[in-house]
This record gives structure tokens, sequence and C-alpha cells, in this order.
């Protein structure tokens, strides 16, 4: 039907400024990471500086904060996604089971809002909430819960929960709002004829619903494999301090903190490049995943 | 089905929906009241710990105090520049890229290799420190421009875009180009046209993208009247923790009590914009969290 050649010019010049901008601020930071390999001084450039090798890659698995930064991160990443994916389905149930249709446009309104909001400005509230003398200690000594004020934000103990619980707070509603979209999809005749073989309600919600909502969970809990290493950095940078490295320090504020308060460049970017590398893989694993059991190809 | 409506088991399931979707209401609303209430009470009510959700002793004296802070409004003016700027930027790439990329191959042999690169770039990075370096070798360091040129593609909003650009019917596309529509014809007079949610999504996005990072600035700028406004209250933050790691005295405490109130104004005025772009981006977020979900 199409005899004539197209003329792709235009096409190729569309792209054009676009492309410009990832060359130059995507991939030539790539080339960057041969820096990993040096010892690497701003001063001499990339062509003075001197070649080491594997050195800094020996140097960061000798030091004992690699081991534990690995560690915090896996641990505050996965509860997070744990926490927050089940806390999730756990609403968008509730929001179906709701019928208050006033009641749950209110409710989603203020449950969505914080996802908006930045951790600058939700770390400078929950700082003051989880002070010694903040409205939470307040709260949980006056139910007696607890006997004395605890520094959440400043024992080791604590530190990890904090993490997870405030992002999962963050996170929650809008992280309901494709379960609700799928939701929206349950064919209502399977209510109907559940209800004509005498199912109550938590009956539909166990064999109705979340079936129905089956599919999308396993999608979203495969595509959160991807993130496994990014514990979020916004919010512990915002949130920790020296007190609590020992269980607050992840990767990414690891690489900050070498990289641009010591200057120690070379090492920051073997850890970066390090943690690059096993993305990569679990990038292309959840994807596999994906594709494999909630048939999802975003590309 | 009354009956069933009201059987005991509904009735309770019912309650028990209500009161869990209470709590979940107030522990979502809890904080931001609570910062709101802060910031229009008086200082000794909120250093004695006795504002929680009700502003006590109500003043506007924060505010007013506020408005003497000379960089809070410098920062402000600098996050608004570089939203107007950098959502500009991003909106004429995003259509730009999104429209040649949603071509078939048949119509555009090099679609393939253009979206590698896009994908390319998504799976993989140099690390931050590599990047500040390609920052300042291009001598950006200190300038708006280091804010919203490195971020200047996004490149998973670029793909929902080139999805929702590929869903738009064929026979439209067709009829036009049997008008003898050129390519940037059909871009902006045909399929920004028939985008306009869409596009109305991403571009939300950008904005509240652009208004809430704070690390590029953190890194980027070094000039403190430059700082975007993020950046410049979290500076205030790290100050505060600091006193609290080298052990408090009496003084330093009040210091840092007295600021209680005027830090909730800062967080109150600087959440405004992003309330204000909210009740939109509500309307069209669902669209554009299923629009990615769209398969090829």
């Amino acid at each position: 039907m199409k005899t004539k050649k197209k003329n792709t010019l235009p096409y190729h010049l569309m792209l054009l400024p676009g492309v410009i901008f990832l060359l130059v601020f995507s991939i030539a930071p790539m080339f960057g990471v041969i820096i990993a390999f040096q010892d690497f001084i701003p001063t001499m450039g990339i062509k003075g500086s001197e070649w080491v090798g594997l050195d800094n890659f020996k140097y960061m698995f000798q030091l004992p904060d690699t081991w534990l930064i690995f560690r915090n991160t896996l641990v505050i990443a996965v509860g997070k996604m744990v926490l927050t994916l089940a806390a999730s389905i756990f609403f968008a149930i509730l929001l179906n089971e709701l019928r208050l249709v006033k009641v749950k446009k209110v409710v989603q309104t203020v449950a969505y809002l914080p996802h908006f909001l930045s951790w600058v400005i939700l770390a400078t509230i929950f700082r003051d909430m989880l002070d010694a003398n903040g409205i939470i200690n307040q709260i949980l000594t006056g139910l007696g819960i607890l006997k004395e004020p605890v520094v959440f934000l400043g024992s080791n103990v604590t530190f990890q929960p904090v993490m997870i619980l405030s992002d999962a707070w963050k996170e929650f509603g809008y992280g309901a709002v494709i379960f609700i979209a799928a939701l929206a999809g349950i064919n209502t005749e399977l209510y109907e004829a559940a209800e004509m073989d005498g199912a109550g309600r938590l009956r539909k919600i166990w064999h109705i619903t979340l079936p129905g909502i089956r599919q999308t969970i396993v999608l979203v809990a495969t595509l959160n494999i991807a993130g496994v290493l990014n514990a979020g950095f916004d919010q512990i940078y915002n949130l920790y301090s020296p007190i609590v490295y020992r269980t607050g320090d992840v990767i990414d504020t690891y690489v900050y903190r070498m990289g641009f308060m010591n200057a120690q460049f070379s090492l920051a970017t073997a850890v970066g490049l390090m943690k690059s590398a096993v993305s990569f893989l679990l990038i292309f694993a959840s994807y596999k995943l994906a594709d494999k059991f909630a048939n999802y190809r975003i590309f | 089905m009354r009956k069933q409506y009201h059987s005991l088991e509904n009735r309770i399931v019912d309650a028990v929906v209500l009161i869990l979707t209470a709590f979940l209401f107030i522990l979502c609303i809890l904080p931001l009241l609570n910062v709101l209430a802060l910031s229009f009470s008086g200082k000794e009510a909120a250093i004695a710990g006795k504002v929680s959700l009700i502003p006590v002793d109500f003043t506007l004296d924060s505010y007013r105090y506020l408005l003497q802070e000379k960089r809070f409004f410098l920062s402000f003016w600098m996050s608004t520049k570089r939203v107007m700027l950098g959502t500009l930027i991003n909106m004429i790439l995003i259509v730009l890229m999104a429209y040649p990329l949603s071509l078939e191959v048949r119509q555009f042999p090099s679609r393939n290799r253009y979206m590698w690169l896009l994908i390319f770039t998504m799976l993989f990075s140099g690390g931050v420190v590599p990047w500040y370096f390609v920052i300042r070798g291009l001598g950006l360091i200190d300038t708006i421009w280091a804010l919203v040129l490195p971020g200047a593609v996004p490149v998973f909003n670029v793909i929902l875009i080139i999805n929702f650009f590929r869903n738009i019917p064929k026979a439209i596309k067709e009829s036009a180009q049997l008008d003898g529509i050129g390519p940037m014809g059909m871009l902006l007079q045909i399929l920004i046209p028939l985008s306009k949610p869409a596009l109305a999504t991403v571009a939300l996005f950008c904005i509240v993208n652009h208004w809430n990072s704070f690390f590029d600035g953190m890194i980027l700028i070094n000039t403190p009247e430059k700082l975007p406004l993020q950046t410049y209250i979290q500076s205030l933050v790290i100050r505060i923790s600091d006193l609290s790691q080298s052990g408090l005295s009496a003084e330093q405490l009040a210091e840092k009590m007295s600021q209680r109130t005027f830090n909730a104004a800062k967080i109150v005025i600087s959440t405004i914009p992003i309330l204000v772009v909210y009740p939109f981006l509500q309307r069209y977020f669902v669209t554009g969290i299923t629009l990615g979900s769209v398969k090829e």
C-alpha cells in the first residue's frame, strides 16, 4: 500500500535534542566509572590520575562498613517493600468494602497526599514528632505503652523500624491506586453468584476479591525486586545522624559521604558501580519474572 | 437481598471497615494537622509540647517572622523558576521524542535503535560521582541550568507518552497523512491535542519532581542565595540535628525549640504549591499509572 519511500530525516531531527541530553548526562557519566579503577584526583583529571586496577574493590571488601551498609540497605529496602505492599493491598480492599462514597473520596484524597510531599518536608515533621518530647512520645507515654520517652531517631534499635514504618505511611495510599484500579475490573456477577450461594462478606473477599487482584499483586511484587538496593536516599539522609550509622547507613548515603564529604571519589564510584551491577541483574530478573508470571512488558 | 444486607456479619464488617478506615485517615492526617497547628501556635505553647491538632494561643507571629526572612523567599523564587523552566524543557523533549518512537519500525527503521538508548540509560547509571564531574566540567555548577538540564529527559515519562501516542486510533493518523500533513504538523495538530490528559499527568509529575528535589541543589549549587527551597529547608534541618548530636546545653535547647513554630510555618508555605496542583494531579494520576501498564 505504502509505496513511496518515507523521508525519516524529520524524525531523527526531533530525537536529536533529547538524544544529546541523554548522551551528555547519562552515557558520559557511565564512562566516568573508570575512575573506580584509578586513584582519582580531580585536579589531575582522568588522564593524569594513577591506575590502580582492582585495588579500590579489594579495599571496599575489606572495609567492615561495606558489609554493614549492604545489610542495612537490604533490611530497610525489603522491609519497606513488604510492609508497603501489604498495607496498600489492605487499604485497597478496605476502600472496596466501604459503602459511603463521600467518605471514600475524602480518605483517598488524604491518603494519596504524602506521596507528593518531599522527604525534606516530611523529615522535618517526623523529626519534630519523634523527638523525646514530641507528640508520639506524649501519646505513647500517656497511654502507658512506654514508661519513658524514646529517642526514636537516635537509637539503633528503633531507627530501621522507623524508616520502614514512615515510608509505608508515605506510600501506602499511592501504592493502593493500582490495586483499586484492578478491583474495579472484577466482574460484579461473580459477587452476585457468590451471594446466591450464601457467601458472606469475608468469604467474598477471600474467594473473589483477593484472587481478582492476584495478578496485580504478583506484578507489583516482582517489579519491586528491581529496587532491593534502593533503601531511599532522600528519607534516610534527612533522618539519620552519626549515632545511627551502624543501622541506618545505606549504600547511597555511604557513597554520598565518601564522594562528597571525604573526597574519596574512586572508592565512592567503586561502591556505586557494585550497586549498579547488582541492580542491573535484579532489574533484569524482575522484568523476566513479571513477563513470565504477570504477562507484563513495559517496553 | 435485603435480608442479606442486614445480616449480622454484614453489619460487623461494615463497622470494622469504618473503624479501620477512620484509623488510617487519622494516621495520615495527624502529622499534617500537627505541623499546621504548630505554625499558628504561640511559641511557649509549642515549646511546652501542648500543641497537638488545634493551634494553642493562636497567633500569626511565625508567618510574620517568616515574611522578614529574605532567604526563604529567594529560595522560593529560585524553585519557582526551576519548576517553570524545568517542566517546559521536560515537556518539549518528551513530545519530540515520543512521537518518532511511537511509530512502527516499518515507518521509521531506526526506531528500535533509539529505543534501546532510552532503555539503556534507564537500566545503567554511572553513579553520582562521575555525574557530578560531567556537570562541573560543563561549567554548570551554581547556575539554574545545573538543576534543569541533567534531568531534561525523564525517560519513564517519555515511555508513558509513547504508549499513549500508540493507542491513538490509526484511522485518525492515516487520514491526516492523506491530507498531506508533515511530521511536525502531525505532532502539533493531531497528537498533542488528542493527548491532553496524558500530557497533563506527565507535566504534573514533572512539576512535583522539580519542586521536591533537594539533592541536586545540595551538591550543584554553592551560593546560599541560589539554593532551591527544599535544599534551603534541608540545610536548616541538618544544622539543628548537629546541635542535638553534641549534647544540648539549656540555651541551645531553648534556641532549637523556639524554632519549632517558625519551622512549621516554613513547611506549610513550602507545601502550598503542591496543594495547589494536587486536585489536578488527583484527577489525572490514576490514568497516569494505568498508562504505564499498556502492553506493546
